[in-house]
């Protein structure tokens, strides 16, 4: 794909960063708080956020490299087996319904910022906290990794760095700089950045939605013709195909339903529900959310008119941009990279702002530092957002970027782990702190060394996210086979340490906390900004 | 303290058992995959598998914005329920409070 530097291209490209990375500055002033310097107004914008802002929030989440570049790619390589990002975005929203409005009404009756806030304070257990927080934190670096890898990818189709023939520097100075933008902004100005960036984004993205979903299948001759000739070389090369193999239904299922049951516990989802008005808005939110949805399915489509279009690429993750280089004249392939890199780097640097949250939270102040002042807490915070994205471009750097989608895959992996304690926690007392934790380990040790043994025609190991499902002979998600392992070991040594009589820890919290909305006593819309430092 | 159930409010009731279902319905037409795994019919080119499953994210938009509905009037008739048993015992939950103090 190294044709030389594709400038039009690459000066659109320019310019849409610069006005982003701008705005992400500016934002450091936008409805500025009385004092920033706190962790709760760094870290989730006061969350004063009401349902627009925190729907371009969700949909910072939803649209990100793994949208635009891995799922097509995964589609690009593979055929119908990637399209169960399809099903995964489904099954997420009723799941969000039934859940987040309870974590939302007892977080702000207690000033939870984190799910280890909730953790600690339902199950009276520092050391489940401990184990949800670095849970979180480890998940969340393989899905930035993924965005860095959509940044790249665009980088490289342009025709900056790239290329197997330049030194390893040269190759990823782009990434680098890349990086070295998404850190100085979440830096200066926290999750307000990312909220008006989204926007901005959001529209760039509607916007090459719509033609490269018109006009490239019109230009291809239509979906007939696009998916006679994926048709064909998936048989030619005796692999995937339109449909999923008769064998390949389980993988399907189980990673749609591992997916959908991951994407809410992971730290940055949780910030963003939590960033909303009322309880209220969470639900209402479900029903118009949804409609990305859709959009994926379509962008996942690109995959195959990327082979329609006659690209051999040896790095899946090229096809789209490629896809995009070919299709459009050069000044709207720079809006499309436009819209792929920013739309990777807002959810990068929500992501990480959420690790640093609950670093902050539930690791330095509650095992490092407890007297920590809110000054301190939020510069810990900065750093450590730092410190999640070089950890992210440490996996960019050592595991196979050709399957992109592994990364967010193992991600899951991991914090699937974190559900029970969580939402079993939402619902009910009754597991046993010890139990949760028991089996979080159990299925945090499965998970890693299952999707470890895995290898791929370019890697030994972690080459993959689906393994043998035990006693049932399929091949299916690890990250569900271990979550499943997980829940059946906490449910069987809750029993045990029941009959054991095992001391439970306090729970703070009670059941009317978790159906409270707005305006109900002791619930606060806006926690102020002096609660960083409650806890003192 | 709180091992408590919710009392009062884990009554099934024929509305919830609605919201329930369209809650699940997505779940069982999305994992059941033996059931969509096929391209005819063909809907504008895009083989059955496809355009299959993006229908059903119209159909669960429909599902769930019904849910809401119901659920929204579920809760009002829950609001004035529970607004005749708050004058009788006048004392509110005493969560709140306490809560903040342990933070």
């Amino acid at each position: 794909m190294n044709d030389g530097v594709n400038g039009v291209a690459l000066g659109v490209f320019i310019f849409f960063f610069l006005a982003v990375t701008v705005i992400g500055f500016l934002a450091a002033r936008w409805r500025k708080a009385e004092n920033e310097h706190s962790l709760d107004e760094w870290g989730l914008g006061g969350r004063s956020f009401g349902t627009w802002v925190t729907w371009f929030l969700l949909g910072g989440d939803l649209y990100t490299a793994y949208t635009f570049v891995a799922v097509p790619a995964a589609i690009y390589a593979a055929g119908a087996s990637g399209f169960f990002a399809v099903p995964y975005t489904i099954l997420v929203y009723p799941l969000v319904f039934t859940f987040l409005p309870r974590l939302w009404s007892v977080s702000h009756r207690h000033g939870y910022v984190t799910t280890s806030d909730f953790v600690r304070g339902r199950f009276g257990s520092k050391g489940l906290s401990l184990a949800v927080a670095v849970t979180g934190i480890l998940a969340t670096m393989p899905y930035i990794a993924l965005q860095l890898v959509g940044i790249q990818a665009v980088l490289d189709v342009m025709g900056v760095g790239g290329g197997e023939n330049t030194n390893w520097f040269v190759k990823d100075l782009p990434l680098l700089i890349a990086f070295g933008v998404l850190a100085a902004y979440t830096y200066s100005s926290g999750l307000r950045a990312p909220a008006l960036i989204a926007f901005v984004k959001d529209a760039l993205i509607y916007i090459v939605i719509a033609v490269a979903i018109i006009y490239i299948p019109i230009k291809l001759g239509g979906f007939d013709d696009i998916f006679a000739s994926a048709g064909e070389k998936f048989a030619k090369a005796g692999a995937g195909g339109v449909i999923p193999a008769a064998g390949g239904q389980w993988t399907y299922a189980t990673l749609a339903l591992g997916s959908a049951l991951a994407l809410f516990m992971y730290p940055h989802s949780i910030t963003a529900t939590l960033s909303s008005r009322s309880r209220e808005v969470i639900r209402r939110n479900t029903t118009i959310l949804p409609l990305y949805s859709l959009m994926l399915g379509l962008l996942a489509l690109l995959g195959f008119m990327a082979i329609a279009d006659g690209i051999t690429v040896k790095n899946g993750q090229l096809a789209i941009p490629q896809l995009f280089e070919n299709m459009f004249p050069d000044w709207f392939a720079g809006v499309a990279f436009a819209a792929i890199g920013i739309g990777a780097l807002v959810p990068a640097a929500i992501m990480s702002i959420a690790a640093a949250n609950l670093f902050t939270r539930n690791i330095y102040k509650d095992f490092i530092k407890p007297d920590a002042t809110p000054k301190q807490e939020a510069q810990v915070s900065k750093l450590v957002s730092l410190l999640v994205k070089v950890g992210a471009l440490v996996f960019v750097l050592t595991m196979d970027k050709t399957v992109a989608i592994n990364f967010q895959l193992l991600g899951g992996i991991w914090i699937l782990q974190t559900f029970p304690a969580l939402v079993g926690g939402l619902f009910t007392r009754w597991f046993h702190r010890w139990a949760l934790l028991a089996g979080w380990a159990v299925g945090m040790v499965y998970g890693t060394l299952a999707a470890y043994g895995v290898a791929s025609p370019t890697q030994a190991h972690f080459g993959g996210s689906s393994d043998d499902i035990p006693g049932i002979g399929e091949i299916g998600y690890i990250g569900l086979t271990a979550f499943v392992l997980n829940a059946v070991v906490t449910v069987v040594l809750t029993f045990v340490l029941r009959a054991a009589k095992a001391p439970e820890g306090v729970d703070e919290t009670t059941a009317d906390d978790y159906t409270v909305d707005v305006g109900a006593p002791g619930v606060e819309p806006e926690l102020p900004p002096a609660t960083a430092g409650t806890s003192h | 303290m709180s091992d408590a159930p919710e009392v009062g409010r884990g009554v099934v009731t024929p509305l919830r058992v609605v919201i329930g279902l369209c809650l699940v319905a997505p779940f069982v037409a999305m994992l059941w995959v033996g059931s969509y795994d096929r391209t005819d019919p063909a809907f504008i080119g895009l083989p059955f598998f496809y355009w299959y499953q993006m229908l059903w994210v119209l159909i669960s938009t429909v599902l769930t914005v019904t849910a809401y509905k119901l659920w929204q009037f579920d809760q009002r008739g829950r609001a004035s329920r529970d607004a005749s048993a708050a004058s009788a015992a006048s004392s509110g939950p005493s969560g709140s409070s306490k809560g903040g103090a342990a933070e």
